[in-house]
């Protein structure tokens, strides 16, 4: 019976496949679909000269469909691909799906990129086509072309500053389409034939990494990974095409490409562009997307300016702010939760709302905003209750350019700070031997292109793909990103110790700077910390405490216990975190000296450099691991303006309670 | 960069003197100006270069001499008549409405365009809705130009120094100026301020043709963008021409850049 029905099954595919358009498995033919479902709503917006104006599904398929036969009329492969490069266009998104209907591939460069920093993509994807949207880029372009003379073709949106241009293959997006209407006469059908012949497994983008370590590579993802990893996102987040994002993060990014078109076009919501970059706000507040995605530092900063402007509040907004704000903290996260609060809180979280939630959040564009998502780094505790306070349903994932940003996701109603969440839907995660998160799923890169060696190093044979970061399950089947798997290490007992995890831990806290973590083959964990002189130094005035500078504060004893209880909160958090108890702080010493780039400590962006602060300050981690309470240190320091000195300290070395791994650990 | 194609005079001052009482601002001063080209007007302090931009617009009626633009002889003119000629002005201070919004600062520029009657426009009826609209097109195309949508509904008195500059700029372009006036648009800004505002100065002279007088005191500014310069001094002229040749000039050397 069931082989009969699977049969019956299987031959209605046949049918389907034979009538090609109408199975939406590639991003052009989802397009046609949303063209012949809903021709009049919006697809795409775009604020120029003061007004939105819109692109209805219809009027976009329509300009995709004359792009691609321009592209065509010029000579445009299937295969072939088309670098795309400017900011948040509506016409640069078609470029993408006008690329793809010829079965060609986008490959979308960061629009800041100098032209030299462009020449690599430039060679490695061998561009002959771009579509580019100013003057700006048409000017990198032809500088680069003098030395890479095969791009031939540079079309470009925006024609302001380009009228006495005339260098050869140059051509604006108008007369790109008026060659595509004319093609289209004379060749009538090669449009629809042209996406019938696309497949699901073709290539369909190119995503450069960002290339911190060695060059770029070009990460090839297929048309079903990216609708795979948009369709499994839409579903868990219920989105429909009545939602609007407002896209303004870079295109060549995987989070604008998951979010802006391959979800747009699964879900067929509506894509906004801003008027420029400097109006982001100003077009949030008028759109009130209802999905939303921004990096920590966004957050962050729209908060800070918020600080700002509520200390320039008058008396009596100053103290409905403060009031409601703990009412906030209290109940926000249980009633965004559905979590049972008491009846008195439930009504002052309603008139919170009323007088101050609800206000701030339109005043930040955040209204309408059903889900909002944030990724990349690390996110204080603090600054992501803050939202959810507040009634935004901000929400971490997990992913990178080679998984197509979807790996795990939070549920609604599920939410912990330092989890990103389970797997997202038709994903497989598992974590390996030594600590590295495993992912397979379709959403899983097809290869890093021309680089064999690269794709074989990280796709192993049974389909994973290795993350290169180290993870943990916690005990809700939450995935915990710990930290980068070449940095993890083991202490001799053999449990696993993240330096970079506990670090961060430490960082949370607002006293505390930096912090550097010891452990690998060693039977207990110490740790230098750094306090944050402005934060320290309010704290010491508070309390009229005294002190010359840095050093001397540094020294203090009250200063040590304020870092003392600190440490012992993160021991008491790492307790409860089964193999990571073991990494509970044992010692620590807070620095005489904060680290500096400048004396190498820390890299240009800020990270520690682990290994040579060990060596560097080796009496300290020694005296660490031996039991002294103080040790005498000099160290050379460079000032800001070149000269060099030294620096002596007596560094005092505290010990920290450690508590007892928590018994379902052991389980 | 394009080619810009200088073209005939349109504008020639023949001996102008100005004198305010005993003092002699301008002492027989001629010079011309031809269409499309930037004219920078420098000297010394108290030189007489804001008095000879207001004598062109016809703020100062001069004593002697004539200003012809456009093959138009004219001796005295009031300011609203110069601006129906197609004569636009930026100020050394800046003089914008500070309550209101940067886009209604520059639909002021569009002042003399506006046809329809008073009782037309209180009722937004018929011409004065069409004519509000195509205003505010233009407008809108000037934000555009100078980069001003993020401070669009901002009202001017929140703005930094160098934003207000450029939307005094941005109502002068307002008026769709044959030509402009220019005093001293570069005053007290940084240096990048100072190297958007060359930009902007050079893009308006690119797109859309217009004659600039300026005046300026940074000498690297005028002798970069100018096509020729006049030089002023004690209110009497003692150079003109291409910026190469002003600075060879010993009399030029002398009168301002003398102490060095």
């Amino acid at each position: 019976m069931g082989g009969f029905s699977a049969r019956v099954f299987l031959e209605e595919r046949n049918v389907m496949s034979a009538q090609s358009a109408h199975v939406a498995d590639t991003f052009p033919r989802l397009l046609l679909k949303h063209a012949s479902v809903r021709p009049d709503a919006p697809a795409l917006r775009e604020k120029y000269l003061g007004i939105w104006q819109t692109w209805s599904w219809r009027d976009t398929a329509t300009e995709v469909r004359e792009m691609a036969l321009g592209l065509a009329s010029l000579g445009f492969a299937r295969g072939e691909n088309l670098a795309i490069i400017g900011d948040n266009r509506p016409r640069l998104y078609m470029g993408f799906a006008a690329a793809q209907s010829l079965g060609g591939v986008a490959v979308p460069m960061y629009q800041d990129a100098v032209a030299a920093e462009m020449t690599f993509v430039l060679d490695n994807a061998a561009i002959r086509f771009a579509i580019v949207e100013d003057q700006e880029q048409v000017d990198k372009l032809l500088e680069a072309r003098e030395s890479r003379p095969e791009i031939a073709h540079i079309i470009y949106d925006d024609p302001r500053g380009l009228r006495n241009y005339n260098a050869p293959g140059l051509m604006s997006l108008e007369d790109l389409r008026a060659r595509g209407r004319d093609y289209e006469r004379a060749h009538p059908g090669f449009f629809d034939a042209e996406v019938g012949k696309g497949k699901t497994g073709d290539v369909s983008v190119m995503l450069y990494t960002s290339g911190t370590t060695g060059k770029p590579k070009g990460v090839c993802q297929s048309h079903e990974a990216f609708i795979t990893a948009a369709s499994g996102g839409a579903e868990f987040d219920h989105l429909t095409a009545d939602d609007n994002v407002l896209s303004y993060l870079p295109m060549a990014w995987v989070g604008d490409h998951l979010f802006s078109y391959a979800q747009a076009l699964v879900a067929g919501f509506t894509v906004n562009c801003p008027e420029s970059a400097d109006t982001v706000m100003t077009d949030l507040r008028e759109i009130g997307p209802t999905y939303y995605f921004a990096p920590p530092r966004i957050f962050e900063s729209v908060l800070t300016n918020l600080s700002i402007r509520m200390e320039d509040a008058s008396k009596l907004k100053q103290r409905m702010y403060d009031y409601f704000m703990r009412v906030a903290r209290k109940y926000g996260s249980d009633v965004l939760d559905g979590r049972p609060i008491p009846f008195s809180g439930r009504v002052a979280y309603w008139l919170g709302n009323l007088l101050v939630y609800g206000p701030l959040k339109n005043t930040l564009g955040m209204s309408q905003v059903r889900v909002a998502y944030t990724a990349g780094a690390a996110i204080g505790p603090d600054l992501f209750r803050f939202y959810r306070s507040i009634g935004i349903n901000l929400k971490q994932l997990y992913g990178s350019t080679e998984t197509c940003a979807y790996v795990c996701l939070q549920p609604d109603g599920e939410i912990k700070f330092d989890s990103v969440g389970k797997a997202a839907p038709g994903v497989e995660v598992k974590i390996a031997e030594n600590g590295e998160v495993l992912v397979r799923g379709a959403m899983v890169l097809k290869e890093y292109y021309k680089r064999p060696d690269a794709t074989a190093e990280s796709i192993d044979a049974a389909g994973y793909f290795h993350t290169g970061d180290a993870g943990v399950f916690d005990n809700d089947g939450h995935l915990k990103i710990i930290d980068r798997a070449k940095d993890v290490g083991h202490l001799q007992n053999g449990a696993m110790f993240a330096p970079n995890y506990i670090e961060n831990k430490l960082k949370f806290f607002s006293h505390i700077k930096e912090a550097v973590c010891f452990g690998h083959d060693r039977d207990h964990v110490v740790a230098f910390i750094n306090i944050d002189l402005t934060a320290v130094g309010n704290w010491a005035e508070r309390r009229n405490l005294v002190y010359s500078g840095y050093i001397d504060l540094a020294g203090k004893d009250e200063v040590y216990a304020l870092i003392k209880d600190c440490v012992e909160k993160v021991n008491a958090e790492l307790a409860t975190e089964g193999e990571l108890s073991h990494s509970q702080i044992a010692r620590f010493l807070v620095l005489h000296k904060e680290l500096d780039p400048d004396d190498d400590e820390l890299t240009r962006t800020r990270k520690v450099r682990r290994g040579f602060i060990a060596e560097k300050y080796a009496p300290l981690l020694d005296a660490l691991y031996s039991g002294k309470t103080v040790q005498h240190i000099e160290t050379q320091v460079k000032f800001e303006d070149g000269r060099s000195g030294m620096i002596a300290a007596d560094v005092k070395i505290s010990d920290a309670n450690r508590l007892p791994a928590v018994a379902r650990a052991a389980a | 960069m394009s080619e810009r194609k200088i073209g005939d005079v349109i504008l020639k001052v023949d001996n102008i003197s100005l004198r305010f009482g005993g003092v002699k601002a301008l002492t027989d001063i001629s010079f011309d100006v031809r269409e499309h080209e930037i004219r920078s007007i420098i000297g010394p302090n108290g030189a007489g270069k804001s008095s000879m931009l207001n004598v062109i617009n016809g703020v100062y009626h001069p004593q002697e001499g004539t200003v012809t633009f456009h093959g138009e002889v004219r001796r005295d003119m009031d300011t609203h008549q110069a601006a129906e000629h197609g004569i636009a002005r930026t100020f050394q201070n800046i003089a914008l409405f500070s309550g209101m919004s940067v886009l209604d600062n520059i639909m002021t520029g569009r002042n003399l365009k506006i046809k329809s009657s008073f009782v037309e426009q209180a009722l937004w009826f018929g011409r004065a809705r069409r004519e509000e609209m195509e205003n505010r097109r233009v407008v809108e195309e000037i934000i555009d130009f100078l980069q001003l949508q993020h401070v669009r509904k901002t009202p001017v008195a929140r703005l930094p120094y160098g934003i207000k500059k450029r939307v005094e700029l941005a109502r002068a372009l307002a008026a769709e100026p044959k030509m402009l006036l220019l005093d001293e648009p570069m005053a007290g800004m940084n240096v990048e301020e100072k190297q958007d505002m060359c930009r902007f100065v050079l893009d308006t002279n690119d797109q859309f043709g217009t004659t600039i007088v300026l005046i300026e005191h940074d000498m690297g500014v005028v002798m970069d963008i100018s096509d020729r310069v006049v030089v002023l001094d004690y209110g009497k002229k003692i150079g003109d021409g291409a910026p190469d040749e002003v600075r060879n000039n010993p009399d030029v050397i002398k009168a301002y850049l003398g102490a060095h």
